[in-house]
């Protein structure tokens, strides 16, 4: 998928969460990313490295955008736009594609996060009174896949922490997120609680600790986020 | 041995008020368009429908919904459309939300003999409320309920009069699963071909499933969310 027609800005905060997201894969990992930020995870995927991307809709191996000539549309992503295929793309059914997911085959999730807290729980499928959503295949790939990362901006649009001792929106799953990317951090969920590993160039762990509302241990050999 | 009927108002002769349909699809792709469109002009009501989304308000499940057809749906993500929350909101449609792995993996329940089974989707949260939950080797899974329909409303790409069905890319979705439980399985096709013509390596619902199948007309296939890239 790399070949978004639109090109974030370069140092928006959602490109350096995807950036940094993609330096956690490794050369034949089995990833499903979530819509919307997780998706461009796909864009900043080393050259020469095959990770190929899980469709729950029933699909491995998605390839970029079709040209416009190309549209098929028996042919599309979990967000419900058209895709093409790769050489060695596999089409399967919805029972098929969940025994992937909940069954542990799924390498790695990349999804988006409401709040995460610090025994690992995660919110990021609906705001009650607000309106209706559904689940999708959240609440399966938290449940199943081997490592859960969450890219999400590290506080809200009005700057209160999402990273929170104890998650107050709906769950997701309990004790599910293995590390959380932020454009300020990145922090790793261990059973002693949240593990600050990286700072972002220029920020301290005090500027990252006072927009947690957790407590954020810091790494032995805490490192600054290269991208 | 033939399961061709002449068409979706043929195929639907037996729906009546209040029965319950499993509607293959994701989204807007695979979609039963022909018997969406019968079932309209049939005029049945009070249905309760199970489909992973609920489509867009004048394509798919979500035209039921914009006619006032559903009273309840059983669906993973209702999604964007609007016209159909406002009826959930308005309390004219119950409304059961069901994790997609749960969701498929019930009715593979229902159509494989199987009354229930355990999973680890959605421990923890509100979907676990009420349910039974169990630990085996340590972790904790809940008790999650077979589910089978009145009818399904399968989508394929070809197949021929035995019911045997091939489908195309990610058309196939929830399909194929749908199609073994229910107590009337209708699929309807693109292309209806001659028995044999299929490779029967390549079919993906054997013939067992299936009780009618003709082949659809004026399919718009529509794209949900239409993005592409620009040539350089």
């Amino acid at each position: 998928m790399g070949s978004q027609s639109k090109m974030a800005q370069p140092q928006s905060a959602k490109e350096k969460i995807a950036r940094r997201i993609a330096q956690e894969m490794r050369d034949g990992y089995y990833a499903n990313l979530g819509v919307g930020m997780p998706v461009m995870v796909a864009n900043y995927i080393p050259e020469g490295m095959e990770v190929v991307l899980e469709a729950e809709n029933g699909m491995l191996g998605i390839g970029p955008y079709p040209y416009e000539d190309q549209v098929d549309p028996d042919l599309i992503n979990a967000a419900k736009e058209p895709v093409t295929e790769v050489p060695g793309t596999s089409y399967f059914d919805s029972a098929g594609s969940f025994v992937m997911i909940r069954g542990g085959h799924v390498d790695i999730t990349v999804l988006g996060g409401m709040e995460v807290d610090e025994q690992g729980d995660l919110a990021n499928w609906t705001v009650p009174g607000k309106k209706l959503q559904g689940m999708g295949g959240g609440m399966d790939l938290v449940a199943g896949a081997r490592r859960v990362i969450i890219g999400m901006e590290h506080t809200t649009k009005e700057g209160k922490p999402k990273i929170l001792k104890k998650c107050t929106l709906p769950l997701t799953g309990m004790g599910v997120v293995d590390l959380i990317v932020t454009e300020l951090a990145v922090i790793e969920v261990t059973p002693e609680g949240l593990l600050l590993r990286e700072v972002a160039p220029g920020v301290t762990p005090e500027d990252v600790q006072k927009v947690t509302e957790a407590k954020l241990r810091l790494a032995e050999d805490l490192k600054t986020i290269s991208i | 041995m033939d399961r061709r009927v002449a068409n979706a108002d043929a195929a639907i002769e037996k729906l009546s008020d209040g029965a319950t349909i499993l509607m293959g699809g994701f989204g807007t792709c695979g979609n039963a368009e022909n018997l969406v469109q019968a079932v309209i002009r049939k005029g049945v009501k009070n249905l309760t429908c199970v489909s992973n989304n609920v489509g867009t308000p004048d394509f798919g499940l979500g035209l039921l919904v914009s006619e006032r057809r559903v009273r309840k749906l059983i669906c993973s993500f209702p999604g964007q459309n609007r016209a159909c929350q406002q009826q959930v909101l308005d309390g004219e449609i119950e409304i059961e939300l069901v994790p997609q792995g749960t969701l498929v993996e019930r009715i593979r329940a229902g159509g494989a003999g199987m009354p229930a089974f355990y999973t680890p989707t959605g421990v923890g949260t509100v979907v676990a409320e009420g349910k039974e939950v169990r630990e085996f080797n340590g972790k904790k899974y809940l008790l999650e309920h077979a589910l089978r329909g009145d009818f399904a409303f399968i989508k394929a790409w070809k197949g021929d009069r035995w019911g045997n069905l091939v489908y195309r890319k990610t058309a196939r979705n929830f399909n194929p699963v749908f199609a073994t439980a229910a107590d009337h399985v209708i699929a309807e096709v693109e292309e209806l071909v001659e028995l044999g013509e299929l490779d029967p390596d390549s079919i993906h619902t054997p013939g067992i499933f299936v009780n009618a199948i003709f082949q659809g007309t004026n399919y718009v296939k529509k794209i949900e969310k239409m993005v592409v890239r620009q040539r350089a």
